[in-house]
């Protein structure tokens, strides 16, 4: 039977087990969502901005581990997808994004909303196509999907020109794929995994070094055995956050810039640096010549481009990181005497824990981050970018199926909002609690909409210091305290320029409570850390809308410790004193 | 930079819309330094194959060969750096407003260097040298000495294939 390309794609999202479609309509994808109309087997949601749109997409694929997908119009709604697009790629999300585009005889007229999305696209997603014959739609959407889901996952652009969308064609979906040009590779080495435990058995001061990679292949529970049966100590990085309950008693703690003492000391001190799924981004070496400077390096990773790149390795493993760990966890034998090396790093632990001062201020970060601890036993936490994000990391608590997602390698403003509504979406048993920060939570407050329309108890923490305060803070340590673009309160009558908060200071816009009011949803200030309990209690009451709690911060609170950029993990910030306090 | 030196690749793509593209622009996103890049169909019409030049020390080369592999478009990356090939480069070279005596002097000089006069009126021509890149230096620097403000030269960067093996002799 001959069919539109439309009901093809209708479909094809059918076949692949789509139960979610996040949707943005207009004039290049109008038959699009003709075919749309009436379809039972999944749910179509209409976000407020397409931007929103990808990220709630990339939230609910890290939340279920299936793909998210996007379906938008060509031109402006194609490009406001870019940031979403990037934000997947650097975490490794399978996307599979569908744009409308101009007929393909108007394709390089400057057509109205005409854009080269795959163009713009090309590096920054895992592949870009254009459809340019109706038989090939079938096969490529097919391959699209199977492209973002193995391998290194990723986000995949399919570009569907108006003329292909109408185009009358054959009912079939192709049920296999068969690409010559892409293999991924889903064997490991035994040779260099035997090498790998050799290593390991010798070691005597050894780490497990934990990366996004094995959240991304759910490998979290194979990983603890494996800590376990070893004695090996466990640190992580902010995406491989997780992988071991937090307060699993080998779990040292998260490392890198504004990872614990105990943490970046343990890859300082190991003489046997055990790492996995991890590319060791600037953030997570510090400075690359003294990182774990008198230790082996074993590195596992899917990515060969990741190995050997930041930081030259002695065992290279290219592999699916749950593959290699079970079939490490069957050849590797424990080393004879970590006991005294696990002790230490337990005292490191417990010696020099993060801890903000609750003196100064009647709210801190961590008491917030703490109360999300106490009041949920198990949440998915979206968060935003900066001093949110960096407080999230370093107080939250995983356990059972609780989950971090969050924006590690693009660093996404504006991410935390639509993330959770996706997660929600994918995860409706799940609670779901985004935080973020006044300045992040603009970006896309938009979105707000969109979780009142889909009726989503989502738990939105505003932490408010009226600054963009990861930018704040850099500038006070670093550029002498001049505050640059970078208070939110800041008008045209404060004057020039400004370098410190005062009384005068004008009062916050928006006020995130009657924009709550506005939305038709509860918003709650809470200003002391006697609150927190009653005002999640109250959010909890919300099981059918969003519940905003902006809590009103120190305006200048600092995230510590830190590795300045470019020092080495061992030279850390612990302490910083204010001028003049 | 340690073992900075002339790199070849061939690189057997997709024969796609957009994969030059996306193999240009991993080398200018990435910042990788490319001297030549060819590409065209192979005996199968899908298949394309480049063969790409660059200068590169050990660690970035084996960073560029990993990055093209995991492209999606790419079929295979075969290193030639080290390997007997056979490769070359055209060029040509064209000059105009020529003295008889001038004409003469080059229709000598290109029998000495096996370059064709490919075409002529009576006074331009055009030269079209076949021949390794570094010779095809050679050649352009030659007329580049005597005629440099009446010519124009234009190269195609190399193309090179695997030498049959010798031991099948």
């Amino acid at each position: 039977m001959k069919i539109k390309g439309t009901q093809l794609f209708v479909k094809a999202l059918i076949e692949e087990g789509v139960d979610t479609l996040f949707a943005y309509p207009g004039g290049m994808a109008i038959d699009l969502f003709d075919a749309l109309y009436g379809v039972k087997e999944f749910r179509v949601v209409l976000p407020r901005h397409e931007q929103g749109l990808v990220h709630a997409a990339d939230g609910y694929a890290r939340a279920t581990g299936k793909t998210g997908v996007c379906l938008v119009t060509s031109g402006p709604g194609a490009t406001n997808l870019v940031t979403g697009i990037a934000t997947a790629n650097f975490d490794s999300v399978p996307l599979v994004c569908f744009t409308g585009q101009v007929p393909t005889n108007l394709i390089g007229n400057d057509a109205f909303q005409e854009v080269d999305i795959v163009g713009i696209c090309r590096s920054i997603c895992k592949y870009a196509v254009t459809v340019r014959r109706r038989e090939d739609l079938g096969r490529i959407i097919k391959e699209a999907f199977y492209i973002a889901r193995t391998g290194k996952p990723g986000p995949v652009l399919v570009d569907l020109p108006k003329d292909i969308q109408l185009a009358l064609g054959s009912d079939e979906y192709p049920k296999e794929v068969f690409m010559r040009s892409y293999k991924p590779s889903t064997s490991v080495h035994m040779g260099q995994l035997k090498k790998a435990a050799d290593m390991l058995a010798n070691a005597k001061r050894p780490l497990f070094l934990v990366g996004g990679g094995v959240n991304i292949s759910h490998a979290g529970a194979a990983m603890t055995g494996l800590a376990e049966a070893m004695n090996v100590p466990v640190v992580t990085t902010i995406m491989g956050k997780g992988a071991l309950p937090t307060d699993h008693p080998l779990y040292i703690g998260n490392m890198g810039m504004h990872g614990n003492v105990a943490a970046n000391t343990a890859v300082s001190e190991c003489d046997l640096l055990f790492s996995i799924g991890t590319r060791f981004n600037d953030r997570i070496t510090g400075k690359i010549s003294e990182f774990a400077k008198g230790a082996k390096i074993v590195h596992i990773d899917i990515d060969a481009a990741s190995i050997s790149r930041n930081i030259v390795v002695d065992v290279p493993i290219v592999a699916d990181a749950r593959e290699a760990i079970e079939k490490f966890a069957e050849i590797a034998k424990a080393p004879s005497h970590t006991g005294e090396w696990v002790e230490r790093l337990q005292k490191l632990r417990a010696e020099n824990p993060i801890r903000m001062s609750a003196a100064a201020a009647p709210l801190t970060p961590q008491d917030i981050i703490e109360g999300i601890n106490r009041n949920f036993a198990e949440a998915i936490v979206t968060t935003d970018v900066g001093q949110n994000q960096m407080w999230t990391t370093q107080f939250l608590q995983l356990r059972g199926k609780s989950r971090l997602l969050t924006s590690g390698g693009l660093g996404t403003m504006g991410y935390g909002l639509p993330a959770a509504i996706g997660a929600k979406l994918g995860c409706p048993d799940m609670a779901v609690v985004s935080v973020s920060g006044d300045g992040g939570f603009q970006m896309n407050e938009q979105e707000l909409a969109t979780a009142v329309c889909e009726e989503l108890p989502i738990t939105v923490c505003i932490l408010n210091n009226s600054y963009l305060g990861n930018v704040r803070q850099w500038q006070e340590m670093f550029f002498g305290g001049r505050y640059s673009c970078t208070c939110l309160e800041k008008r045209r009558s404060c004057g020039a320029w400004c370098s410190k908060p005062g009384a005068k200071c004008p009062p916050y816009v928006p006020d995130f409570v009657k924009l709550a009011d506005t939305y038709g949803i509860e918003g709650i200030r809470v200003t002391k850390r006697e609150d927190i309990d009653a005002a999640f209690a109250r959010a909890k009451k919300n099981t059918n809308a969003p519940t905003i709690i902006e809590f009103i911060i120190e305006r200048e609170a600092d995230i510590l410790p830190m590795v300045p950029g470019g020092n080495a993990l061992s030279d850390m910030i612990t302490e910083y004193k204010k001028e003049g306090k | 930079m340690a073992g900075e030196r002339k790199r070849w690749i061939s690189l057997y793509v997709e024969n796609d819309v957009g994969v030059l593209a996306k193999i240009a622009g991993l080398f200018s996103g990435k910042s990788y330094n490319l001297s030549s890049l060819t590409v065209g169909e192979t005996e199968d019409p899908t298949v394309s194959r480049m063969t790409i030049s660059l200068v590169g020390d050990d660690k970035t080369f084996e960073q560029i060969k990993k990055q093209l592999n995991r492209s999606v478009e790419v079929i295979k990356v075969l290193d030639f750096t080290d390997l007997a090939i056979h490769k070359k480069e055209i060029l040509y070279i064209k000059i105009h407003s020529l003295k008889k005596d001038e004409m003469e002097e080059i229709f000598r000089s290109a029998a000495v260097f096996g370059v064709t006069v490919c075409d002529y009126d009576r006074n331009s021509l055009i030269l079209e040298s076949l021949k390794t890149e570094s010779k095809n230096s050679d050649v352009l620097r030659y007329y580049m000495k005597y005629y440099a403000t009446r010519m124009e030269a234009v190269r195609g960067g190399s193309v090179a294939i695997e030498s049959v093996s010798k031991n099948d002799r």
